[in-house]
C-alpha cells in the first residue's frame, strides 16, 4: 500500500491538473475568459433559479383549438345518427363560429334525432353538467353551441398537454430544469435556464411534428389545377425534399399522430430508408379499423400539413406498426423521427411574449448564498486541520479542494445546470468526501493503538476503511443513477446528477490522492509515530 | 493538546443498547406523530405541509415603476402580508419585476390582487403601474411530484437490496427502518413549524437521506466487523462496542457538518435558511437513528451469526477468537 504503483501518481496529477484547467475559467472575469481558446470558454450552467434566462410566455391558439373542436363534434353528431337511425338523412351545415350545424333533411324527424344528439353532448369529456346547448330552428336545422365552460377546460386541458410536450422538446434529457408552468387558463409561461436569446428557445418549440393521417379525395389534375375540389377536402403540398405532388385529401385526418408510441429510422427490403412507426392501442384498432373499411384506396401521411407520402391500403393493417416510405436520406428519416418522438402539441402556439429575466432568488439571496458557502468552507477546512493537525489536516483540505476543483470542471464539461437542489446534492457528496478521509484517519489511529508500527496501522487504515466507503459509495451511486433513470426532469433529477459526479470525485479524492500524499509523506520521513496517534 | 483529535478518549464505554427500546418508544411516537401533521388535513397534494407556489401554483402580477428601477428590498416585507412567501423576480430591464403570491383559500383572488397591490404601492409609491395579472399553475404539476417521488423510493429500495445483498437482510431492514424514520421526522419538522416547503425542500430531503444511510453504513460495517471477529460476544456488548469504537468518527464527521451548516443558517439568507436547518436537524436524526435504532434492531431481528457472519474461509482456517482474527479483502 504503501508502494504506490507509478501511474497512480500520475493519474493523480494528469486528473487534478485537467480539473484546474477546465474549472479555472469559472473564476476569471468574462474578459480575460474571452481570450481563451474555445474549449476553455464554457463555464458552468448555472440553473434558473441561480442565474436567470429566457422566458417565453405561450399562448394555446384558442380559435384552432375551438374550430377543430366544432368539426369534431360536428362529425360525432352525423356519425351518430347514422349508425343509430340510418333512415334519417342528415346533411352537413356550414359551420359558424363556436356552433356545430346539422341540417335535418326531414323536419319530422326532430324527434327521433334528438335524445340520440343529446346522447352525444354527454359523452364529451368535462365533469359535470351538459356541455352542448341545442337549438333547433323549423326548417330542420340543429345547433349544438359547446357552453363557456367546457370551452375553457378544453384551453385548460391543451395547455396542460402543451406543457409536457413542450418539455420533451426543449429538455429533453430533463437535466436543464426548465421551468414550464400555466399561467391562466390557456398561457404556457416558459422559463430556460442558460438561454440568454429568446429566439433561440422560441424555434425549439416551434418545431412542430404534427402527423395526421387523411384519406385521399381523388381529384382529377385538371380539376385541382382549376380549384374544383370536394367540399370538405383540402389541396396539400409535398413535403419539401420528400414528398412528391400535391394532392387533394379529406380536411378532418382520421387520426393523429398522438397515438404514436415509437418513431425509428429504418430501411424497408430493397435498403431505402422509411420511418417505422409503432401506435398505441387505441391507435392501433383505429387504424385496423380504417384500413379495413377503406382498403383499396389512398391515405396520405401528413406532417405539418404537408404530404409525405400517399400510399394505396393494400390490405388491412392491425398489428399496430407500419413504415412511411418517402425519399428519406438516413439524416431526414433520423430527424422526422426525432420531431415525431417528440409528440405533437394539442393546439398551435402562438408567443405573445418574450426577454430575459433574472434570477429567480434575487442577487442578494444568491450573495448571501455563495459567502455563506465560502465561509462554511473554509471553516470545514480549519476545523480539518485544528482537528488531524498540519499534516493529515492538510491532506484532507488538499483532497476536499481538489475534489471541489474536479466537480466544477465536470459541471462545466457536461454542461448540466447547477439549481439549488443540485447544490444540496454537492454539499451531501462534500460531507461524505470529508467522512471518508475522517474514517480513513480514525482506522489508522485504532490500528496504532493496537500496537501497530505505522507503515501497518497506514495500510491496515486505508484497507479497511476502504470497504466501508466503498459499500456507502456504491448506494449513492445506485440510487443516483435510478433517480436519473427514472426522476421526471426537475429537482428530485438536478439533484441525482450532482450526486453521481461528486461519488466520482470523491472516492478519487478521498482514497486516492489521500493515498499518494500519506505514502509520499511516509518514504520521506520514515516517521516513527503515525502523528494523529 | 494539538491536534484536537488527541482530546477525545481513545477509549469509551457507553452503553446505548440498554436505553434503545426507551428511545425507540419516544421515536415511534414522534413518527406517528409527524406522519398525523405532514398529511392532515387531506388536501393532496399537500396535505399538513405549507406548500409554496412551487406546488400548489398561485397568482402572479407585473409591476413597473419607470422610469426609476424597481426596488427589490422594499418588497421583501411583502412575506408578512399573508400571502405565503412571495417571490419577486426581476427582468433585464431593471424598471420592470415580476411578483408572485399565494392566494389563500378563504380568499377569492381578486381580494388577494386587491391586497398585493395595496402593499405593493404602500411600499414602492404611487409611481408604480400594474400590469398583466395572472393565474400561475404548479411549476412541479401532480404528476411529476408522483413521478418523482417513485424514483425516490426505488432509490431507497435499490440501497435495501444492496445492503441485503453485502450485509444480510437483517441490516437491509435495520438500515431502512432507521432511514424512514429520519425521513417522517424532517417532513414532521416542515409540518410542525410551517416551514415553506419548496423545491428545496425536496433537495434537503434527498440529502439526508444520503447522509443517514453513510452514517448508518459505517456503523452497521463495524458491527458486520466485529461479528467476525468476536464470534461468542452477546449481541447487546457487541453493539455497544461497535457504537464505541466508531464514536470518534461520528463526532468528527457529525461536528464538521453541523458547524457548515450552522454556518450556512446564519449567513446564507432566507433562500438557504429552510435547507440549513433541515440538513442540520436532519444530521442530528441520522446520527441518533444510526446509533440507537438501526444498530440495536439487530438484536431484536436477530442475526444469523453462524451462517451469516462465517465465511467458508473462516471456518477452514478455523482460528481462534480475539483480537487477530480478521481477513484482509
Amino acid at each position: 500500500m504503501l508502494q504506490v504503483a507509478r501511474w497512480r501518481v500520475i493519474l493523480v496529477l494528469v486528473v487534478t491538473l485537467l480539473g484546474i484547467v477546465f474549472a479555472t475559467p469559472n473564476l476569471l472575469p468574462e474578459s480575460t475568459r474571452n481570450q481563451l481558446p474555445s474549449f476553455l470558454q464554457k463555464t458552468i450552467n448555472l440553473g434558473l433559479d441561480l442565474r436567470g434566462g429566457s422566458q417565453l410566455l405561450l399562448e394555446v391558439d384558442v380559435a384552432t383549438l375551438r374550430r377543430s373542436q366544432v368539426e369534431n363534434i360536428q362529425d360525432q353528431l352525423i356519425r351518430a345518427l347514422r349508425e343509430a337511425e340510418p333512415t334519417i338523412r342528415t346533411a352537413r351545415a356550414s359551420l359558424e363560429g363556436d356552433v356545430a350545424r346539422v341540417r335535418l333533411v326531414n323536419v319530422a324527424d326532430i324527434a327521433r334525432a334528438r335524445p340520440i344528439m343529446r346522447e352525444v353532448g354527454r359523452t364529451q369529456t368535462t365533469a359535470g353538467g351538459d356541455v352542448l346547448e341545442f337549438t333547433e330552428a323549423a326548417d330542420g336545422l340543429v345547433e349544438a353551441r359547446m357552453t363557456e365552460a367546457h370551452l375553457r377546460e378544453l384551453s385548460r386541458q391543451a395547455a396542460q398537454q402543451s406543457i409536457e410536450v413542450i418539455r420533451r422538446r426543449i429538455d429533453p434529457d430533463g437535466t436543464a430544469e426548465v421551468s414550464i408552468s400555466r399561467q391562466g387558463d390557456d398561457r404556457i409561461a416558459v422559463q430556460a435556464p442558460g438561454v440568454s436569446d429568446p429566439e433561440q428557445l422560441r424555434s425549439r418549440i416551434g418545431q412542430t411534428a404534427v402527423m395526421t393521417f387523411h384519406m385521399v379525395r381523388e381529384v382529377s389534375p385538371e380539376d385541382q389545377a382549376a380549384g374544383r375540389i370536394p367540399a370538405g377536402a383540402m389541396v396539400v403540398q409535398p413535403y419539401p425534399g420528400i414528398g412528391d405532388s400535391p394532392d387533394v385529401v379529406a380536411r378532418r385526418p382520421e387520426f393523429t399522430g398522438e397515438r404514436l408510441t415509437s418513431a425509428s429510422p429504418s430501411t424497408d427490403q430493397n435498403g431505402a430508408f422509411v420511418l417505422a412507426f409503432r401506435l398505441d392501442g387505441e391507435g392501433s384498432s383505429l387504424f385496423c379499423r380504417i384500413t379495413q373499411r377503406y382498403t383499396g384506396q389512398r391515405f396520405a401521411i401528413l406532417l405539418d400539413n404537408q404530404v409525405l407520402t400517399a400510399p394505396t391500403i393494400n390490405e388491412p393493417i392491425c398489428g399496430g406498426s407500419g413504415q412511411i416510405s418517402g425519399n428519406f436520406t438516413a439524416e431526414s428519416a433520423n430527424e422526422l423521427a426525432v420531431m415525431l418522438r417528440a409528440g405533437a402539441l394539442p393546439a398551435p402556439l402562438t408567443v405573445i411574449e418574450q426577454r430575459s429575466v433574472t434570477a429567480e432568488l434575487g442577487q442578494a439571496a444568491i450573495d448571501a448564498g455563495t459567502k455563506s458557502t465560502f465561509i462554511a468552507f473554509g471553516l470545514v477546512l480549519l476545523f480539518m486541520v485544528l482537528a488531524y493537525g498540519l499534516l493529515f489536516g492538510g491532506i484532507s483540505v488538499v483532497a476536499l479542494v481538489v475534489n471541489g476543483i474536479l466537480i466544477m470542471a465536470i459541471m462545466t464539461i457536461t454542461g448540466a445546470a447547477l439549481t439549488l437542489p443540485g447544490v444540496a446534492g454537492l454539499i451531501l457528496t462534500l460531507a461524505v468526501a470529508l467522512d471518508a478521509n475522517v474514517l480513513i484517519y480514525e482506522r489508522m489511529r485504532e490500528e496504532a493503538r493496537a500496537g501497530r508500527q505505522p507503515a501497518l496501522a497506514i495500510e491496515a487504515g486505508f484497507n479497511r476503511a476502504m470497504l466501508t466507503i466503498f459499500d456507502a459509495n456504491i448506494t449513492h451511486l445506485g440510487a443516483a443513477f435510478i433517480m436519473l433513470n427514472l426522476a421526471p426532469p426537475g429537482p428530485v433529477k438536478g439533484f441525482a446528477w450532482t450526486l453521481l459526479i461528486g461519488v466520482f470525485t470523491s472516492v478519487f479524492t478521498a482514497v486516492l490522492i489521500t493515498q499518494v500524499l500519506v505514502a509520499w509523506w511516509y518514504r520521506t520521513f520514515r516517521p516513527k509515530k503515525l502523528p494523529i496517534s | 493538546m494539538w491536534p484536537l483529535i488527541k482530546l477525545l478518549p481513545e477509549k469509551t464505554n457507553f452503553k446505548y443498547v440498554a436505553v434503545a427500546p426507551f428511545l425507540c418508544v419516544i421515536s415511534l411516537l414522534a413518527c406517528l406523530a409527524s406522519i398525523y401533521l405532514t398529511v392532515v388535513p387531506f388536501t393532496p397534494p399537500c396535505g399538513g405541509l405549507n406548500c409554496g407556489v412551487d406546488f400548489k401554483g398561485g397568482s402572479m402580477i407585473e409591476i413597473s415603476t419607470a422610469p426609476q428601477s424597481v426596488d427589490q428590498n422594499a418588497l421583501r416585507s411583502l412575506n408578512d402580508i399573508g400571502l405565503g412567501e412571495v417571490q419577486v423576480q426581476g427582468f433585464t430591464d431593471p424598471t420592470a419585476a415580476m411578483v408572485k403570491y399565494e392566494t389563500p383559500e378563504n380568499m377569492s383572488s381578486d381580494e388577494a390582487q386587491a391586497i398585493m397591490r395595496a402593499a405593493i404601492t404602500e411600499r414602492l409609491g404611487e409611481g408604480v403601474h400594474f400590469g398583466r395579472a395572472d393565474v400561475v399553475g404548479a411549476k412541479v404539476s401532480g404528476e411529476l411530484f408522483l413521478l418523482g417521488a417513485a424514483a425516490l423510493g426505488a432509490g431507497i429500495t435499490l440501497m435495501l437490496l444492496y445492503i441485503w445483498f453485502r450485509f444480510g437482510f437483517t441490516f437491509g431492514a435495520a438500515a431502512v427502518t432507521a432511514l424512514a424514520h429520519d425521513v417522517i421526522l424532517t417532513f414532521g419538522l416542515f409540518a410542525v413549524f410551517q416551514m415553506e416547503f419548496t423545491l428545496v425542500a425536496v433537495g434537503s430531503i434527498l440529502t439526508i437521506i444520503g447522509y443517514s444511510i453513510n452514517d448508518k453504513i459505517v456503523v452497521l460495517d463495524r458491527v458486520r466487523e466485529n461479528l467476525r471477529k468476536y464470534k461468542r460476544m452477546p449481541m447487546k456488548e457487541l453493539i455497544d462496542l461497535s457504537v464505541n469504537e466508531t464514536l470518534s468518527r461520528t463526532i468528527i464527521t457529525g461536528v464538521t457538518g453541523l458547524m457548515a451548516l450552522g454556518v450556512m443558517a446564519y449567513y446564507g439568507g432566507e433562500a438557504l435558511f429552510a435547507f440549513a436547518v433541515s440538513m442540520f436537524f436532519g444530521i442530528v436524526v441520522g446520527t441518533y437513528s444510526s446509533i440507537y435504532i438501526a444498530a440495536p434492531m439487530l438484536t431484536v431481528l436477530g442475526v444469523g451469526r453462524r451462517d451469516n457472519f462465517q465465511t467458508s474461509e473462516d471456518k477452514k482456517k478455523n482460528k481462534p477468537k480475539g483480537d487477530e482474527v480478521y481477513s484482509h479483502p
